[in-house]
């Protein structure tokens, strides 16, 4: 079996090795590159500045273009009708479009304000443009005022009319200043004449109303009005408005009762409104919002419009305090420090023992200040409530857990975006989020919000390998598994990132730990165990990875990558212990036909010498701590590794032990002298770089002579090999070899 | 989201101690975690669960003090534990949840200025509506409307009625500090409108949150099989269950009803362990009555999903709504109910 194995393996190589030497590496780099630019982007450590710059650019290019279309479409407009209706719909579109994604800009609104009313065109129209009047921030008072002086005109219809002040009741809060506005009373005062336009002038009133408005003359005319027109609810809330104000004048009892007073004008604007507002306060815009509010009323109703609550300062608290409070209360409370003003570090720095908590803990995600908070307080019930607000929201907002809720995928993947951010400033994860991946992974199809799913697998925070593995690992290796070598590798670099923070969080308490001296000690060898657990997995899920990929490159890469952390943990962490890689792993590097795979393991063999060394030293200086000492098991799997490579590359002598190929099998496969094929002239994967330095040799020369390279040449060959960046090589080479020994 | 300038600096001074008590598993969040590791790994629901036992209320409890509980639509949520919340400050929390749910009703429309908003709110303690001793103290919130109309009609309408409790929530209590007051199960009567903005009150106040409590078809089965168990002196409805078959355009829905004796004797039939229910025998219980289904009617009934089931106990459906009828058992039913909205917080 194993020869056979071999052989195939061998025939491969060949014929791969001929289609490389023929075609030149550089698709293969390309390829490679440009799915290391997209790895680079779902880091979790530049997702937030490099993602978002994407977005931006891209949603500014497209602005662009939406702008020059909006621009045409204005100008269409304003000209007036032109015989031709297709071009009418297509600038229709395009001002809606504009207008319900970022909504408009002052001059646009005054534009089209005007079109609306000068009666240029028909009312459907009409009804359409003014369903789109939605400012980007305000709306200028003066477009207003002209407005209404093409109200005077008498050019547009009675509907149009009512949408015009429907329009300027929803968007009443909008308007830059209202000064002439308000001049204009007495206009609107006198349109209440007119039946249809009654009600909806009446609101506008309502709410233009000041003190100086309400005059002997307006308060009988609309005692008129109700004795004409009957105990109208608008006409009632007019009235006692006006009482409000100068009781003095209207003597009439108004009821009591409870009312609805207006009809709800903003009906038609309510998504647009909705998504204004929150621009307006700051929140970033999204078109995709104002759909969201359309399709999930109820829900919205319960938790206002964005997932996290706003930061409040305890509202309760505050005036619970003020009822029941004796002198130390007094002192405490009154020094302490509302978070609405908190703005900046130091204020943090200087009011921290006063600091108001939010109301509501969630709120903190949104701002780093008081995750610096979060970071160092000492209080239980602080994290215990951002725990229970934090794992309900995940599991009410995950969207695999519903039916035909996927319309909420990019909400739900904004929000694991702001909880990643969080965690990956605060260099920690949250409890809840491995409480949630606990629930929702064994639900996971692997695709929906992958790179957000995967990132909350990276900040598991550090625990038992063993206790955890049957939650959340058992079910990953499956989906690994049956997944595309895209997830495989995804998989891979958010494990390495779990390792490199577990090891982080190690290295740290190792540190306390000899100054404190914590009863953490004899658990060490405990979280050691479970690093090296972790280590293991991941080893086994790679051996199979590279069998089901057929030592793919990217898969090996990204394995390497993970073994990269794996070589350096007792340097570069100070923590004891090195685990090597399975054979599984080490094999398919060691014959992979990618330079920079070989190059990769070289470092790796490299680094894992050093670390080897330097435990050994330290454990002959220290003899007493003899708990972390590796067993002669590592050490050996290592030399035996280590002899295998020095053997292919070095010293043409591969596979001396342990492996025996019938001679006849390999004469039939034609490659009878395969000692010298695996050497760094003759191995596949070094092969371009060989031909390439004996042509800068010979440049004129058809068939070169691989062979010739030897002793001086061959130190030459790897000079030229070292100067093609293979560093790794170069690091191992110096470090593993005696450069006596040149073939 | 503000930006975050220095990400790598920040590094917990006391991961030492989080680790620590990571071994140890002293701390709160320690514990919840730890039950909820238990909880995924295992079956989640335990196999066997007690028959629920007649008049558990404390003895000085008078049932009929709860009347107005039963017969009523309740719709189930579960609630994380209230933060800060207490027993002696009902008035105020009447006086802001009035001016809330005042403030909540007006946004966008006109009202009338300086006048009390005419509705009433009272939050009054369920007292003994509870499972152990140390299961905190059960509480109802009712919004009445105020009569506008003289002063001899005194009855003032309930326009909405919300309740927390928690009976035998042992599992949940362990795992929180003292600041909080855990009453799991929430139960409301009234305009969804209404639910929204008090649990929205609620939400903001104590930083709990609150979420719709649905029973699927699984916990439907063990309802079914429980309240069948419970000793009745007399039945005063049938046994009913409602199985839903998805097709379009419309669904279709297969009713079973049993006359209760019948139910109960087929109960103790399959039942073995006195005073307990184990999941066997809910199993079997659910198989006889579809074997009996399917031999009468062709149609297997374990291939549709159970959507209700109404006993002279109480009834729920599948989207959350439960009416509790039988005054001696409120607690066992409750006590179930207390224990799914655990599971959901965990």
């Amino acid at each position: 079996m194993r020869t056979c194995a071999v052989m195939s393996s061998q025939k491969k190589i060949n014929s791969w090795a001929r289609r490389r030497t023929s075609q030149g590496s550089s698709s293969y780099q390309t390829r490679l590159s440009a799915w290391r630019v997209k790895e680079d982007l779902s880091d979790s450590k530049s997702i937030s500045k490099r993602g978002q710059n994407n977005t931006v650019e891209d949603y500014e290019g497209a602005d662009d273009q939406a702008e020059d279309a909006l621009q045409i479409a204005l100008r269409y407009f304003e000209k007036g009708p032109i015989k031709t209706s297709q071009s009418k719909e297509k600038h229709l579109k395009t001002v809606e479009n504009v207008a319900w994604k970022n909504g408009l800009a002052p001059e646009g609104i005054d534009i089209l304000l005007s079109v609306a009313l000068s009666g240029k065109f028909g009312s459907a129209v009409n009804t359409r443009i003014f369903k789109c009047i939605i400012p980007v921030t305000l709306i200028s008072e003066d477009s207003v005022v002209k407005a209404v002086s093409w109200l005077c005109a008498g050019k547009c219809s009675g509907s149009t009319k009512v949408l015009f002040y429907r329009w300027l009741v929803a968007m009443f809060d909008f308007i830059d200043h209202k000064e002439q506005i308000n001049l204009l009373y007495g206009f609107f005062f006198a349109s209440l004449q007119d039946d249809e336009l009654c009600p909806y002038v009446c609101h506008l009133l309502y709410l233009l109303t000041k003190k100086e408005n309400v005059k002997p003359f307006r308060v009988r005319k609309l005692l008129d009005l109700q004795a004409k027109m009957g105990m109208q609810p608008h006409l009632q809330a007019l009235l006692s408005l006006y009482k409000f104000f100068v009781p003095t004048l209207i003597s009439v009892s108004l009821p009591m009762r409870k009312k609805i007073y207006f009809k709800n004008s903003e009906n038609l604007w309510k998504t647009a409104l909705l998504a204004l507002r929150s621009r307006n306060q700051g929140f970033p815009s999204e078109p995709l919002k104002l759909m969201l509010a359309n399709v999930h009323p109820i829900k919205r109703n319960w938790n206002s419009h964005s997932i996290i609550p706003v930061l409040n300062s305890c509202n309760y608290s505050k005036e619970s305090r003020k009822k029941r409070m004796n002198l130390s209360d007094y002192f405490s409370s009154n020094g302490s420090f509302p978070l609405e003003q908190l703005k900046s570090f130091p204020q943090l720095l200087q009011n921290i023992h006063c600091l108001e908590l939010p109301s509501q803990m969630g709120a903190v995600l949104n701002s780093s200040l008081l995750l610096h908070y979060i970071n160092c307080v000492r209080d239980e019930s602080v994290l215990l409530r951002l725990y229970h607000w934090l794992s309900q929201t995940l599991q009410e907002e995950c969207i695999w857990y519903k039916v035909n809720n996927y319309d909420h995928g990019k909400e739900f993947a904004n929000f694991l975006d702001t909880i990643l951010r969080a965690e990956c400033f605060l260099q920690e994860g949250f409890y809840s989020c491995e409480a949630f991946l606990y629930k929702s992974l064994p639900l996971w199809d692997g695709i929906c919000c992958r790179s957000q799913f995967l990132q909350l697998v990276s900040w598991i925070p550090f625990s038992s390998f063993s206790e955890v593995k049957p939650l959340l690992f058992d079910h990953l290796s499956r989906l690994f598994f049956t997944s595309s070598i895209f997830f495989k590798c995804s998989v891979l670099q958010c494990l390495k990132e779990l390792l490199q923070n577990w090891l982080l969080w190690l290295s740290v308490d190792i540190h306390v730990k000899s100054v404190r001296n914590s009863p953490l000690e004899t658990t060490l060898g405990g979280s050691m165990n479970s690093v090296s657990e972790l280590i293991h997995y991941v080893g086994w899920l790679s051996t199979t990875a590279v069998r089901l990929e057929s030592n793919h490159t990217f898969l090996l890469h990204f394995i390497l990558d993970f073994y990269e952390k794996v070589c350096d943990i007792y340097i570069n962490y100070n923590l004891p212990l090195v685990v090597v890689f399975p054979p599984g792993v080490f094999y398919p590097a060691l014959l992979s036909l990618d330079s920079s795979i070989l190059n990769q393991l070289c470092y790796i063999m490299d680094r894992y010498h050093k670390n080897l060394t330097a435990a050994k030293k330290n454990e002959f200086v220290h003899k007493t701590k003899s708990e972390f000492s590796f067993s002669s098991k590592t050490y050996q799997e290592f030399n035996q590794y280590l002899t295998a490579m020095v053997g292919c590359l070095w010293t043409s002598r591969p596979f001396q032990k342990g492996l025996s190929i019938d001679p006849e099998i390999l004469g039939n496969a034609s490659v009878a002298e395969y000692k010298k094929s695996l050497n760094l002239v003759h191995h596949p994967a070094f092969l371009s770089y060989t031909v390439s330095f004996l042509l800068q040799e010979c440049p004129e020369e058809r068939k070169v002579n691989m062979s010739s390279i030897r002793g001086k040449k061959w130190n030459w060959y790897l000079d030229y090999l070292f100067s093609e960046g293979l560093h790794g090589l170069k690091h191992f080479i110096r470090s593993s070899i005696h450069r006596s020994s040149v073939p | 989201m503000d930006s975050y300038d220095t990400p790598e600096l920040t590094r917990r001074q006391d991961a030492s101690s989080r680790l620590k008590d990571f071994f140890i598993g002293a701390t709160p969040l320690q514990k919840r975690l730890e039950s909820v590791r238990k909880q995924t790994s295992f079956i989640a629901t335990p196999p066997r669960r007690k028959i629920p036992q007649g008049s558990q209320l404390q003895e000085d409890v008078d049932p009929q003090k709860f009347a107005f509980l039963l017969h009523k639509q309740w719709t189930l949520y579960s609630l994380t534990p209230l933060y800060k919340f207490s027993y002696t400050n009902f008035k105020e929390y009447s006086k802001l949840l009035n001016a809330f749910i005042a403030a909540e009703k007006q946004k966008g429309l006109a009202v009338e200025v300086g006048d009390d908003f005419n509705i009433k709110v009272i939050f009054s303690t369920l007292m003994g509506v509870k499972g152990t001793q140390r299961d905190p103290e059960a509480f109802l919130v009712q919004i009445l409307s105020k009569s506008q109309l003289p002063s001899e009609h005194k009855e003032e309408k309930v326009l909405w009625t919300g309740w927390f409790c928690c009976v035998f929530g042992d599992s949940l209590l362990e795992t929180v500090s003292e600041d909080f007051t855990c009453l799991p199960l929430f139960l409301a009567n009234g305009a969804e409108t209404n639910t929204a903005i008090i649990g929205t009150w609620f939400q903001k106040t104590f930083d709990c949150y609150f979420r719709p409590l649905a029973v699927n078809a699984f916990n439907l089965s063990w309802m079914a099989a429980m309240w069948t168990a419970c000793k009745m002196d007399h039945y005063m409805a049938t046994t009913e269950l409602l199985w839903s078959v998805p097709c379009s355009p419309h669904s279709l829905d297969i009713s079973y009803a049993i006359h209760p004796e019948d139910a109960k004797a087929l109960w103790d039939s399959v039942h073995k362990t006195p005073g307990e229910v184990t999941q066997e025998e809910v199993d079997l219980f659910m198989d006889c009555l579809y074997s009996h289904f399917h031999r009468h009617f062709k149609i297997h009934l374990s291939a549709t999903r159970l959507v209700r089931v109404s006993t002279s106990v109480a009834s729920a459906h599948t989207d959350g709504k439960i009416k509790i009828l039988c005054p001696k058992y409120l607690i066992g039913v409750l006590a179930y109910l207390t224990e799914l909205a655990v599971f959901q917080i965990e």
